[in-house]
């Protein structure tokens, strides 16, 4: 492809081409500290959607290795969000080396905190807030359970933030880096955030699983223990692999929940929810 | 030379593997994937001597073939489970067919739906079995319907609500309206059973088939993995029978098949370096044009080459039907095409 | 009661688990995973070991576990779902 960049993202590697240079440039400039893959895990394809569209309203495919056969195309402007869909896509389809759960963590003292809900849920914005007040940002969108170990490995890509939670991020984090706003995407407003350094330098470094919340954002501030049983069944729901690793999954799963407490959380607001993460940390 | 052709290349011979560059081997990656021979190539290569991405690579390929291997023998034995009563010949085609009977062509293959031949007859009692038993239409469409019933040489694709798999049950392995007409009697009487109600098809008729299918049905479209199934049977039926060479000459001319399994023999002996006899290597002047076909596939995983797809496309629909057949086909297709953008 | 004898794979084609009061099971020949409560599980131990008819699996059931309080059609519902999901089968 005309347009070109690597990018490795903890334990994967993607190659990423264009038709069009904007959505390559971007990528780069974004993705600018982050290490290059020689040889890709993935390839992520985002060509033109059809040949004239090079010039007329130019819109990107979201191709690659693995596809979905409806996958709209994006107008170019997005081409940032066309790639975050399509490397996404490429982790939920074809990764295999380790038990994937579609959740947000961070790291403290060796130990990681797993959350994982609904679009909606806050999970991404509660993961970018704690990341700047004193834990390791792991991942916004899928955390990596390794079968042998069961520990957990940090997937920190760019953090993607919709709508209002753009707004309490830049409030919050005002010193941390941000990609364009992208307006009004098929999900919302969009706008990505740079992780700390931290994140970035130490992604290969695992953590011992510690605590499964499950959050929901709501009117009261509410803690509920969600039992093994639960666990087990919200897991298999929120990994985009767990039947395709046959029994590795099913091993790897009912370790991770024998092991590690669950809670489900409802909170009003981040400042609480943040209050609320620490109070349980404390008290495990 | 293409990505695909370097893909032929390493299956043929893995040691190739040894000498490639990051750059082959994104190429190699990516078109392996996108033909869906990355399990194959997975079992081809030494995964000691590769990079260590690449061996993440491959090792998830052959997890992911270990897990296609057990669900599709499973969706076989469901399907066994509910069709044995009826006490009528099932004869697994293909993928299954291949892990079932434990060939060297199931290894490390993609596996789809699960296809199954059956006598013409007894299909309505195994659609309403199937039915019956949680399976559903795929498409609920009074066209396609009537399009499968009337010309094609299945039933209208089902699948199970439950387990998301689909079945693909056919009375003959190509439509009744395309040229050759193959015996599906004989390739019924010749089945080979596995010894729990379901057999496979003899090995002739498996090649056969597996000919038919690439060169009388389609646009050769991932056509690679199809001539990548036919070396390995050929390998291994020539290594189990002396005289499998002769029974192929004699078993393709009932089935009016020979003109396409002798080319699919050169094929894959120009690809793949499968040892045929002499006399079967007569390479005709189309061989080019199909090996083009075959080896479109650019090093980002994408199809090239498109006057030349273009050209085998409409050949597949010419082929599967008569001309004036055709005609009818593409302007309902088209018709509904018209309607369905009114409508938005 | 019908007749047809019923049989559940050996006990070497399942990975169980208990998780709270609850069993899941990874069912090995398909590759997928089963959420199951009391007495699926027992069912399941039972059929594993001989095939039996439903009249004798009751029987068995009563005698080994002493579940007294399974009535014939709640077993029947147990059993039916553990045939639609292939764990169970005529024989």
């Amino acid at each position: 492809m005309r347009h070109a960049t690597s990018i490795r993202v903890g334990p994967i590697g993607f190659r990423i081409g264009s038709d069009f240079a904007a959505p390559i440039a971007a990528l780069r400039a974004l993705y600018a500290d982050y290490p290059k893959s020689t040889i890709a895990h993935f390839s992520v394809r985002l060509p033109a959607s059809a040949p004239w569209r090079w010039l007329i309203r130019p819109a990107v495919a979201i191709e690659g290795d693995y596809m979905l056969p409806d996958a709209a195309p994006l107008p170019l402007a997005q081409g940032l969000l066309a790639a975050e869909m399509a490397m996404n896509l490429q982790v939920a389809l074809g990764h295999r080396r380790h038990l994937l759960l579609h959740a947000s963590c961070v790291e403290r003292d060796g130990r990681a905190l797993l959350m994982t809900g609904e679009s909606g849920s806050g999970k991404s914005t509660l993961a970018a807030l704690l990341g700047t007040r004193g834990w390791r940002f792991m991942g916004d969108e899928f955390v990596l359970i390794a079968p042998e170990s069961g520990d957990a490995y940090a997937f920190p890509r760019a953090i993607s933030l919709k709508n209002q939670a753009i707004n309490v991020a830049e409030r919050a984090c005002p010193t941390e880096r941000f990609g364009p706003r992208l307006i009004a995407t098929p999900k919302g407003d969009i706008r990505h955030m740079v992780p700390p350094a931290d994140a970035i330098a130490r992604m290969d470094e695992p953590a011992r699983p510690a605590l499964l919340l499950f959050p929901t954002f709501g009117e009261q501030r509410d803690v509920r223990p969600v039992g093994a049983a639960e666990a087990f069944v919200r897991l298999t729901q929120a990994s985009t692999n767990y039947t395709a690793l046959g029994e590795r999954g099913f091993r790897t799963l009912t370790d991770l929940v024998e092991r590690v407490p669950a809670r489900a959380i409802d909170y009003p607001d981040s400042d609480s929810a943040i209050a609320l993460v620490e109070t349980l940390w404390r008290d495990l | 030379m293409t990505a695909a052709s370097l893909l032929a290349r390493v299956l043929a011979e893995p040691d190739r593997a040894a000498g490639l560059d990051p750059t082959a081997w994104n190429a190699l990656i990516a078109a392996a994937r996108a033909e869906q021979l990355i399990g194959s190539l997975a079992l081809r290569v030494d995964l000691a001597a590769v990079p260590p991405t690449v061996a993440d690579v491959l090792h998830d390929a052959r997890d992911a073939a270990i897990e296609q291997r057990r669900t599709a023998l499973w969706e076989a034995e469901m399907t066994r489970r509910v069709l044995a009563p009826l006490g009528v010949p099932l004869v697994l085609l293909k993928g299954t067919a291949f892990v079932a009977a434990g060939l060297s062509a199931g290894q490390g293959r993609h596996i789809g739906d699960l296809d199954l031949l059956a006598p013409r007859g007894v299909l309505p009692a195994v659609e309403q079995a199937l039915l019956e038993a949680g399976w559903a239409w795929a498409k609920p469409d009074a066209y396609d319907d009537d399009y499968y019933r009337r010309w094609m040489h299945e039933l209208p694709p089902l699948i199970h609500r439950e387990r998301d798999r689909m079945i693909d049950v056919h009375h003959t392995i190509l439509p009744p309206t395309a040229r050759p007409i193959p015996d599906a009697d004989a390739l019924i009487a010749g089945a080979v059973p596995l010894g729990n109600g379901l057999s496979v098809l003899a090995p002739a008729d498996m090649v056969i088939h597996a000919a038919l299918h690439l060169f009388a049905d389609g646009d050769l479209a991932g056509g690679l993995r199809n001539l990548w199934d036919i070396d390995h049977l050929l390998r291994e039926c020539a290594d189990d029978d002396a005289d499998f060479w002769l029974k192929l000459h004699a078993r393709a001319a009932e089935h009016q098949a020979s003109a396409y399994v002798a080319r699919a023999a050169r094929l894959s002996a120009r690809l793949f370096g499968t040892p045929i006899p002499s006399a079967w290597n007569r390479p005709r002047m189309s061989d080019q044009l199909f090996a083009r076909r075959l080896l479109a596939r650019d090093d980002w995983g994408r199809e090239t080459r498109p006057a030349t797809r273009l050209a085998f496309y409409v050949r597949s629909h010419w082929i599967r039907m008569p001309p004036l057949l055709l005609a009818r086909h593409l302007l309902i297709k088209a018709r509904r095409r018209a309607a369905d953008a009114r409508a938005r | 009661m019908s007749a047809t004898r019923l049989r559940a794979p050996p006990a070497d084609a399942f990975l169980i688990c208990e998780l709270g009061g609850l069993f899941a099971l990874f069912h090995r020949p398909s590759g997928m995973t089963h959420l199951l409560a009391s007495p699926a599980p027992e069912l399941l131990e039972l059929l594993g070991e001989r095939a039996l008819t439903r009249h004798e699996l009751l029987a068995a059931l009563n005698a080994r576990y002493e579940v007294t309080d399974a009535a014939d059609d709640l077993l029947d519902a147990r059993l039916d779902e553990l045939i639609a999901v292939g764990l169970v089968h005529a024989v």
